[in-house]
């Protein structure tokens, strides 16, 4: 009765194409970064660099730069306008890049101008004012929240994948003594999360934990290129974009932890084939429940992408894309890791891993 | 895991019942049949989604405390002249300390022992530096625990006049409460006139009454020529920036303040404007009573927030402890400015640090749409497990349902906010939730390819993919709970259905799915297969 997509003894090489998986992860890293830089750095969204935007719905499709002109009369001269949401909806955000003005003054101004110069029924949906304090503390939450995120998926990672709580406590030692020690010559947070990552991964590797290696990769791999993706798309990187990032590292985990679970158990045969076969093997083994499982979470995101609206179009987006480049990463990034440096050595109490592997 | 099947059954069929009880309320709305019964709770929707508004106040601490410094500054001087002593001109330099000069340095000692015996906790000295002809300038600080407590104290009271404005105001359910860094969030769901709102909450509504200096010419005072202690003041509607200016020039020192204001009330004159009518308590009107007794024939102006309302000249003495603030109003200004007088003034002035205002129509259409793509993605993952499980499908989808109702309902019984991201939450965990499932039916397939029994591969593939289910499930509840420590508003609500979700997930597929399946095997004939 039941369907099956992936047959049970399907073999695809995946491990030989890594090259090429390599090469199309650098590329879009490489082609993201220079928009990045051509940018002058991430653009921000009014969440964190503060300002007013406003969203307004007309009974009636208007031209943008006929918008942009009837309020040009305005008096606020950074105004632009854009369209929004779902084309037929006739929905407009306006938005002033900076945080000074008085809300409520610009809503007047605004109304006064649309009434006076444009023959159109409207209502003002939405508005929304970031100054620039709050948006400074929002950047600041934003970072701490990322800082927290690396700091305790490294330490579950550490233990878990190498089914070792010791080297956890240690991990975690060295990384808040670490942290401790940066935080007092007053690095910002934003960088803290950086030190944490770099220490993470420096201390991966002298402990020689290399699936938590592979998964730190993959998973910094996920966030960087969403928001290169992101980026390229002309996308602002908003308080929304890093719930959806903070999703993502989640999810990247999560396919990444399955993949190895599998690794692990069919290494641990009398006398196990070569890596590379061991992890192909693997990840056909776990390919059917991956593309299931990403299967069904892309249809549901992609739903909310078509269907849940402007305002929360750009939060799924994100969450499509990294959906997507988390799958992606979980059998070619994180796999081609752990074949570049090989697996954990496994000691001698390995015994406990017993039963875990799905 | 070795739980008996019975035991299964029972817990499984006892949380699902409490889901559905919980739940249902949010289902059925307000009036259903069974509305005696069931738990009196429904899941409360955020801002984003049924409109309102939501506004970050900061109270201006500097000017409260420099506020408060001027305060103690005129006080020091009344209790200094009461032992004849005499020190001018206390003024506050840089917000933060009281300087003044003392004209005779000889009584520096007994002025240092009013300020001790007066103003301990309060102010210590920190420099007298002698200016010649015995005259000494003295600069006082406000100790860091006055400083704390003035602080707590301002935001509590600011926190309880906007708290009696907002209620007389007429909002229903609105939430007002103390944030870090001297802030104040209220939220005032459902409301529709942001504007109104922002000026009630926002006016300082500071009333002074002050005599008007009728002898200083009000166009060289504005020059920069006024006698001390005056001060050069404008209209109502005619500041310095307008096309018509009108200064006047007030004794600094007021005459009375607002705070012994009883009650006011909006009335009307003869020309059907309004105006509003005070009334002050007694001892207020006792005051009133006597400054007006005092300065018959003179002009007082009634100013609010530093702007000249009118300047009335006072007839006779006024008893009965009244007075009216006129001045052009609409019926809705002088409608909310009575409430603010009402409710008193702001301690010190308030800034709007964040606004967000959402219109009920766009909260309709962010519903709506919604759960247009809750209803669609869900359907095709549904139909996707029944075509690709067959009976094990149907499970599925039916702990998916169970996975709603749990989230439903613990959302609705702790009165948690369901939000638009949080909407988003549930959609997202309709398409991870298969996972767990996923997991354990692609693990019984393999065992029943190795030719297991029924019951066999249904043990192990349960038991092997327990372990891994909670272990993937892990980072997803770390990162949403690191969201719900930082995030702010709407992104909390998408924590919460995540978190809630995730657990749920987990909780459907490793216990309630199990004993589905274990049911389901014990009713097949020995000896038949099981098809997945």
């Amino acid at each position: 009765m039941g369907l099956q997509i992936i047959k049970p003894h399907t073999a695809i090489d995946f491990m030989s194409r890594r090259k090429v998986a390599a090469l199309i992860s650098g590329i879009v890293i490489l082609l993201g970064l220079a928009g990045i830089i051509y940018q002058g750095g991430l653009k921000f969204g009014i969440d964190f660099a503060g300002g007013i935007n406003v969203q307004v719905k007309f009974d009636r499709d208007i031209d943008v730069g006929e918008l942009n002109g009837v309020l040009e009369g305005a008096g606020l001269p950074d105004l632009r306008a854009q369209r929004f949401g779902q084309s037929g909806k006739h929905q407009y955000l306006l938005r002033i890049p900076s945080g000074t003005y008085a809300p409520e003054e610009v809503r007047s101004t605004i109304q006064k101008q649309l009434n006076q110069e444009l023959e159109a029924d409207y209502s003002i949906q939405r508005l929304e004012m970031v100054g620039p304090k709050v948006g400074e503390d929002l950047k600041n939450k934003a970072m701490q929240a990322l800082f927290y995120a690396v700091l305790l998926i490294s330490i579950y990672i550490s233990g878990r994948f190498e089914q070792k709580w010791g080297v956890a406590g240690v991990m975690a030692g060295g990384l808040l003594g670490g942290l401790y020690v940066l935080q007092l010559i007053g690095l910002p947070v934003g960088y803290l999360a950086l030190a944490a990552l770099i220490i993470t991964v420096g201390m991966c590797w002298y402990l020689r934990l290399n699936y938590a290696l592979g998964a730190v990769a993959a998973l910094v791999h996920d966030i960087v290129i969403t928001v290169c993706i992101l980026t390229l798309l002309g996308k602002d990187f908003e308080l929304s974009t890093v719930a959806a990032l903070l999703t993502i590292m989640g999810y990247s985990l999560n396919d990444t932890i399955v993949n190895f679970d599998r690794v692990r158990e069919n290494l641990r045969v009398k006398s196990p084939p070569h890596l590379g076969e061991v992890i192909n093997r693997s990840i056909n083994q776990m390919l059917s429940r991956t593309l299931i499982t990403s299967g069904t979470t892309l249809l549901v995101v992609l739903s909310l992408v078509i269907l849940g609206g402007g305002v929360i179009h750009d939060f799924a987006l994100a969450l499509l894309i990294g959906v997507i480049v988390g799958t992606y990463s979980s059998i070619y990034i994180a796999g081609s890791l752990l074949l570049g440096i090989g697996p954990t050595p496994e000691s001698e109490d390995s015994g406990e891993t017993e039963g875990s592997g799905a | 895991m070795r739980i008996s099947l019975t035991y299964r059954v029972i817990l499984s069929a006892f949380v699902i019942g409490l889901a559905l009880i919980y739940s249902l309320p949010t289902f059925l709305g307000d009036e259903n049949p069974l509305q005696s019964f069931l738990p009196n709770k429904q899941v409360k929707l955020g801002l984003d989604l049924k409109g309102g508004m939501s506004l970050t106040l900061g109270v201006d601490m500097d000017k409260a405390l420099s506020n408060s410094l001027g305060q103690m500054g005129e006080n020091l001087r009344v209790q200094a002249k009461d032992e004849d002593i005499v020190i001018i001109r206390p003024r506050v330099v840089g917000n933060d300390r009281l300087r003044f000069f003392l004209l005779d340095a000889d009584k520096a000692d007994q002025l240092e022992r009013i300020i001790e015996r007066n103003f301990n906790q309060e102010l210590s000295v920190q420099n007298r530096e002698s200016m010649g002809q015995k005259r000494l300038q003295y600069t006082l600080a406000m100790t860091e625990e006055h400083r704390k407590e003035l602080r707590e104290m301002t935001l509590d009271q600011a926190l309880k006049v906007m708290r009696n404005r907002i209620n007389e105001f007429g909002v229903s359910e609105p939430d007002i409460r103390k944030m870090k860094g001297n802030r104040i969030q209220v939220q005032l769901p459902g409301l529709e006139n942001t504007k109104r709102a922002v000026e009630l909450v926002k006016q300082t509504a500071h009333l002074e009454f002050k005599l008007v200096k009728e002898e200083v010419d009000p166009k060289k005072a504005v020059q920069g020529q006024t006698p001390p202690g005056t001060e050069v003041f404008y209209f109502s509607g005619q500041g310095p920036d307008s096309k018509n200016p009108k200064p006047i020039v007030l004794n600094k020192q007021p005459l009375m303040t607002g705070q012994h204001i009883a009650d006011a009330s909006v009335a009307f004159n003869r020309y059907n404007q309004p105006y509003v009518s005070v009334t002050f308590d007694d001892q207020g009107a006792r005051i009133f009573e006597r400054v007006t007794g005092n300065h018959v024939n003179e002009r007082m102006a009634i100013v609010l927030d530093n702007k000249v309302y009118s300047a009335p000249t006072i007839q006779e003495k006024i008893r009965g402890g009244r007075a009216s603030i006129t001045g052009k109003f609409s019926d809705k200004e002088a409608h909310d400015l009575a409430i603010v007088l009402r409710a008193g003034s702001l301690p010190a002035p308030v800034n709007v640090l964040h606004e967000r205002s959402v219109g009920p129509s766009l909260g309709q259409q962010s519903i709506q749409q919604g759960v247009t793509a809750l209803a669609v993605g869900g359907l095709l993952v549904l139909i996707f497990a029944v075509v690709y499980y067959g009976i094990g499908g149907l499970i599925v989808d039916l702990l998916l349902g169970f996975n709603m109702l749990i989230i439903i309902a613990v959302l609705a019984g702790f009165g948690a906010t369901l939000t638009l991201p949080g909407i988003a939450g549930i959609i997202l965990l309709v398409g991870t939730a298969m996972d767990a499932s996923v997991l354990i039916f692609e693990r019984i397939r393999e065992e029943l390819r190795r030719d297991m029994s029924p019951a066999k591969a249904v043990d192990e593939g349960f038991t092997r993919s327990s372990l891994t289910i909670m272990d993937a499930n892990v980072t997803t509840i770390l990162a949403a709970l690191i969201l719900y420590q930082f995030g702010t508003g709407p992104i909390r609500g998408f924590a919460v259905t995540l978190s809630i979700g995730t657990l749920a997930s987990m909780f459907t597929a490793i216990f309630v799915s199990r004993a589905f399946f274990e049911l389901w095997v014990k009713r097949k004939r020995p000896g038949s297969s099981l098809k997945l």
